[in-house]
């Protein structure tokens, strides 16, 4: 398996776990979206699906293993290559203009990252790890969402994701060699439907259980 | 109408590889507007030289821009603000009177400066003999059409082909990655008949050649396209990535 690990450990190889593992915690974000946004339907409709999700046992309990190891080997693998990429360049420019190609998005993607981080442990602890009593996990979001610091926290955490997954999503497709001249502008329109369905998907929702309930 | 400009360049001096180096502000003065910039160079040369000091070291060859020689950063953008331009193929129309220009030389751990603006470039030789040719005794030209070649690829190739080895590219990625002159060299022999047989042999190599003379990786940021004097494209980046992905887990090459 020593051609495994060699492929692997390439800087190639590297941004390959980087990409994939990405699209796959875009996959999740797709999938934890269209879960949420039953919550627009009401009380009845959002738990319901949560108690479907819950009654799925092992197989959810696998997903999460999974989405635990991928996001070890993204984050492993991003801090391994942000500070390679710092050591390779030892002295700094005196002036440092960009060409055109860099973005906020591309700039910030380590920084990104690791707020993601952040807001992620907080996230769940706030409502995963957290007891619930005798309230149904809908009261739980509602009554979290009625406190205005958390709609604000929630909203700025999703503006961050946006910024991370607009340069990733189109990134992850040049990694993996399947971006070409012809498919460009479409994937880099993808990109920005997929930071913008996060932003205001994900971010608006906070508002609507505070307005709403 | 021959016009003339005054210049004031703040330019990077440093004696060898072992000088700390600094920053040193000097004029440029009367610099005609029809002078390439390194002809501006050499003005501000002559006249070091009459003065007694060290003359400016910078590195030039043909001055036509197909050499790949020359190449600085200039007030943040590698061979200065033009696109698609070396900067020997720079004119100093595009400057105005009284501007204030930062010169520096390439950054990157790969690229150590020698003296001045002169940066060591052998890291791109460690990685063209890691792979960067075709095995074949070459002989008396062939029958035209014997290996025949679609136009297009013929066209992608000779893209490709294009790239001078100047290391502008590494010079402006932010994290002084090497991937769009390794893919251009991948790309000019990938794409022909004649480059096929050791394609997955060459994309290995090259890789790890690369990597092993600690350039940065890609983050995909696009400033190397931008800034590169012969606009090679990031489409030879992702054909780069197929290769390698290819060559390291489906073909037989280890
Ligand atoms: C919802 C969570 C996340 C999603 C959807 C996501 C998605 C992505 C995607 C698709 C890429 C592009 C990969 C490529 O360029 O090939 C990427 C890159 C990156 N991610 Fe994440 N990511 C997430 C969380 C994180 C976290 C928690 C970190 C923590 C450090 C992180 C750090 C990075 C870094 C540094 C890169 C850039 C790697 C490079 O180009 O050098 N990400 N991410
Ligand atoms: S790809 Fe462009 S910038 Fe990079 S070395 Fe070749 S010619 Fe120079
Ligand atoms: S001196 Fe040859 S490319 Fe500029």
């Amino acid at each position: 398996m020593n051609w495994l690990t060699a492929a692997l450990g390439s800087s190639v190889g590297k941004k390959l776990m980087m990409a994939l593992t990405g699209l796959a915690f875009i996959g999740f974000l797709a999938a934890h979206l269209a879960g949420n946004l039953l919550m627009i339907a009401g009380r009845e409709a959002f738990n319901g699906y949560a108690e479907r999700l819950q009654s799925l046992g092992p197989i959810l309990q696998l997903f999460r293993a999974g989405l635990i190891g991928f996001a070890l080997v993204h984050i492993l693998t991003g801090l391994y290559l942000f500070l390679q990429n710092r050591k390779a360049r030892p002295v700094r420019y005196e002036k440092d203009t960009s060409a055109g190609g860099r973005t906020i998005s591309s700039r910030t993607m380590p920084y990104t990252g690791l707020l993601i981080l952040a807001f992620v442990v907080f996230h769940l602890f706030h409502f995963t790890w957290t007891d619930k009593g005798a309230r149904t996990i809908f009261d739980l979001v509602a009554a979290a969402f009625n406190q205005p610091w958390a709609v604000l926290l929630y909203a700025a955490a999703m503006i961050v994701v946006a910024l991370h997954v607009r340069h990733g999503f189109w990134s992850a497709f040049q990694s993996v060699g399947a971006s070409h001249p012809k498919t460009m502008p479409a994937v880099m329109a993808l990109s920005w439907t997929a930071g913008g369905l996060v932003a205001f998907g994900f971010g608006l929702l906070p508002f609507f259980m505070l307005i709403r309930y | 109408m021959n016009k003339t400009i005054n210049l004031t360049l703040k330019i990077w001096r440093q004696k060898d590889r072992s000088d700390k180096g600094r920053f040193e502000t000097t004029p440029a003065r009367d610099i005609s507007t029809d002078m390439s910039f390194l002809e501006m160079l050499d003005v501000v040369n002559e006249r070091l030289t009459l003065e007694g000091r060290e003359p400016i070291a910078f590195e030039h060859d043909c001055r036509e821009g197909i050499c790949g020689s020359c190449g600085t950063m200039v007030n943040g953008r590698a061979h200065g603000p033009l696109k698609g331009t070396s900067l020997c193929q720079l004119h100093m129309r595009h400057f105005k009177d009284g501007d204030t220009l930062t010169i520096e030389p390439w950054r990157a751990r790969a690229f150590p400066v020698i003296k001045d603006l002169v940066v060591d470039r052998s890291a791109y030789d460690r990685i063209i003999q890691a792979g960067g040719y075709v095995s074949v005794n070459t002989g008396s030209a062939p029958e035209a059409n014997t290996l025949p070649v679609p136009p297009e690829l013929a066209e992608k190739a000779m893209d490709a082909a294009a790239c001078i080895g100047c290391g502008a590219c590494v010079a402006a990625c932010p994290n002084a990655s090497a991937m769009l002159f390794v893919s251009a060299k991948i790309s000019q022999l990938a794409l022909l008949p004649q480059g096929r047989p050791e394609a997955d042999r060459r994309a290995l190599a090259m890789v790890r050649a690369m990597d092993a003379c600690g350039f940065g990786n890609c983050s995909n940021h696009r400033e190397c396209e931008n800034a590169c004097p012969k606009e090679i494209s990031i489409a030879n980046i992702a054909r780069l990535n197929r290769e390698f992905l290819h060559a390291g887990f489906i073909s037989h090459e280890t």
